[in-house]
């Protein structure tokens, strides 16, 4: 593939400049390059435009013996049939009730560890950072054994607070890298500056420093609403109720539900588009620190 | 990792703030290091401690576990699945974060030779199979390859493929894996192909003129300047890929649920699952995920190591 694609870059630069008269000269491989380019987006967008465009069409129409590429038969009905699904609204709730508790505590307490190890230098904190970066590798799937087994043994399976420590966990050594830059960013010297106009140092904290850190905690924050609304191994093993169930485990069965009965493809895609839907908005609100999140760190697999 | 928190072998002698000796630091540190110690450092305590236990139906029931040494690991690594599962696991691994990385590559590439509304194009397709959730883009991949109805039979039988129609892909172990292939990389790419655009741009205009003068062609610039440039990016994202596709747990979970033969499609992940949820086989699990643990640290370090000398920069 990456052959491929240097071995036409090349010849397109070496053809020898001739410069006609003001007239962009549409050259033969630059053309060729970027129908290649607009191939491949389309190659990859159509898994998420096939997703949107099933939810539109009408079940009937998707188990016909020809696709459908464009949304002709537009219909409403598989959305509104899953909105109103009870085990949707159900997992909702339940998303939004872990995904909340996930966030607040993960900020707070990853926003106190990354104030200690950005203004302070003490013992441990080396150590303290390496153990954070290695922590933030560990796989869900070699710990959720032991997982269940105390979470089982707590009688908090199938519990809000029983998964939302998990996610905490799973979260906080991820969001204190991520936010340990945002505090290194606001100079120490402004707060001091307040200090010496009269203010305490919790009042120039609260005053001068936290207003400067918002847009770092809303980026943080936002990450770990992905993460926790996109888990999907430690819910399965965390939540095996019925009724615990967040959304991508619903999904999971409602389409499993529907397979007994061949698939309802159409309510499948539109319960896929409701979920991504907003995690789609959220993730470019923050793509931008996406991209250049490797040489921080800042990206959680 | 526990003991990491707790010890201190910090040198950093320089104190930011002077005044008194801190304790300031170390109280802010409490709830991130007891949420850490709860929610990862037990369990990893629980599955040392169980892995070196008998834990069968007898102790399910209340009796006290026995010590047995290191039986469980005995058991589980002269047992011929548990190594043709790991053989799978890394092959899969292998196989992907190499193809992810070189068509990732392709792509940046691709995207600095075009220009502006194509790549614009190709960077938003890109974010939208990024920003897809796995479960939903999994699902999505089902449909697209439903053996009664999919697109991708049609597209098949259309081209002339008469036997692809109704051909099952999640039945058959090889194109099982294709098929999750397929969604690894579709999901993973994203990230290595924009990663490494951003370190193409990187390449300074002086740099690349400089190379013009002397009379280097682009394909001499593409390999000998631009690509000696980037190596550092490159190598930090396939060992990211590496380390990721060691856990595609979700992923070959939810295409199981098509009905693929379970034992057979089985990678770490899931064969921990089956042995733990499953056969409630927890010092068996406890073992395989200590082996998981221990490759993932291992494989973590350079990159670790990397991240500590950009913070020190």
């Amino acid at each position: 593939m990456s052959a491929v694609a240097a071995d036409t870059v090349a010849p397109t630069a070496t053809t020898p400049q001739r410069t006609p008269l003001r007239r962009r000269r549409v050259r033969p491989g630059k053309v060729l390059l970027s129908v290649l380019g607009l191939a491949l987006a389309a190659v990859w967008v159509f898994p998420v435009y096939w997703m949107m465009n099933s939810a539109v069409t009408p079940d009937a129409i998707l188990g016909g013996d020809t696709p459908q590429f464009l949304p002709l038969s537009f219909t409403l009905t598989n959305l509104q049939s899953v909105l109103t699904d009870s085990g949707f609204l159900n997992a909702l709730g339940m998303s939004l009730m872990v995904t909340g508790l996930t966030i607040t505590l993960v900020l707070a307490f990853a926003f106190l560890a990354a104030l200690a190890i950005s203004r302070w230098r003490f013992r441990g904190r080396t150590s303290f950072i390496l153990a954070v970066l290695f922590i933030q590798m560990l796989p869900a799937e070699g710990l959720f054994i032991a997982q269940y087994q105390m979470m089982s043994s707590l009688g908090l399976l199938n519990q809000v607070i029983g998964i939302s420590a998990l996610y905490v966990a799973m979260l906080v050594p991820f969001t204190v890298w991520m936010l340990r830059g945002f505090v290194a960013g606001v100079p120490i010297e402004l707060e001091e500056a307040a200090m010496v106009d009269g203010l305490s140092r919790p009042r120039a904290f609260l005053r001068i420093t936290f207003p400067l850190l918002a847009p770092g905690l809303i980026a943080s924050g936002v990450y770990a609403f992905l993460q926790a609304w996109n888990e999907f191994t430690t819910a399965l093993v965390i939540l095996p109720a019925e009724s615990a169930q967040t959304l991508p485990i619903w999904l999971r069965s409602f389409l499993s539900a529907s397979a007994n009965r061949g698939i309802n493809w159409a309510e499948v895609m539109a319960a896929s588009t409701l979920i991504a839907v907003p995690v789609i908005i959220f993730f470019l609100f923050v793509q931008g620190r996406m991209t250049s999140g490797l040489v921080s760190g800042a990206v959680k697999g | 990792m526990t003991q990491a928190i707790g010890t201190t072998a910090g040198s950093d002698g320089i104190a930011i703030r002077r005044r008194r000796r801190p304790a300031t630091p170390y109280v802010l540190l409490i709830p991130a290091v007891a949420a850490l110690l709860i929610g990862l450092g037990y369990p990893v305590y629980w599955q040392i401690v169980t892995s070196l236990q008998e834990f069968g139906l007898m102790q399910q029931f209340g009796a006290p576990p026995t010590f047995v040494g290191l039986d469980n690991y005995a058991r589980i690594f002269t047992d011929a699945e548990v190594w043709s599962v790991v053989a799978k696991s890394i092959a899969f691994c292998l196989v992907n974060a190499l193809l992810t990385v070189g068509i990732g590559l392709g792509l940046a590439v691709l995207m600095r030779a075009v220009s502006g509304w194509v790549r614009i194009t190709m960077q938003i397709t890109l974010l939208l199979a990024w920003a897809t959730p796995l479960v939903a883009a999994v699902t999505v991949f089902r449909w697209l390859f439903d053996y009664r109805t999919g697109v991708v039979n049609w597209i098949f039988v259309q081209s002339g493929f008469e036997s692809f129609d109704g051909y099952n892909w999640l039945g058959n172990v090889w194109t099982f894996f294709m098929v999750a292939s397929f969604i690894v990389i579709w999901m993973s790419v994203p990230f290595v192909a924009l990663s490494i655009y951003a370190g193409l741009t990187q390449v300074s205009e002086e740099v690349l003129e400089a190379a013009r003068i002397d009379g280097a062609g682009s394909r001499q610039i593409l390999w000998r300047i631009i690509m000696p440039l980037v190596r550092p990016v490159i190598a930090i994202v396939l060992l990211l890929q590496i380390i990721w596709d060691l856990r595609v747990f979700a992923q070959i979970r939810l295409l199981q649920d098509a009905g693929a033969p379970i034992a057979e499609t089985n990678l770490l992940g899931n064969y921990i699952y089956e042995l733990g949820v499953g056969s409630q086989d927890f010092a068996g699990a406890a073992a395989v995920s200590l082996f998981v643990l221990v490759l993932t640290m291992v494989l973590s370090g350079p990159y670790v190591r990397y991240l500590m000398k950009e913070d020190a920069a």
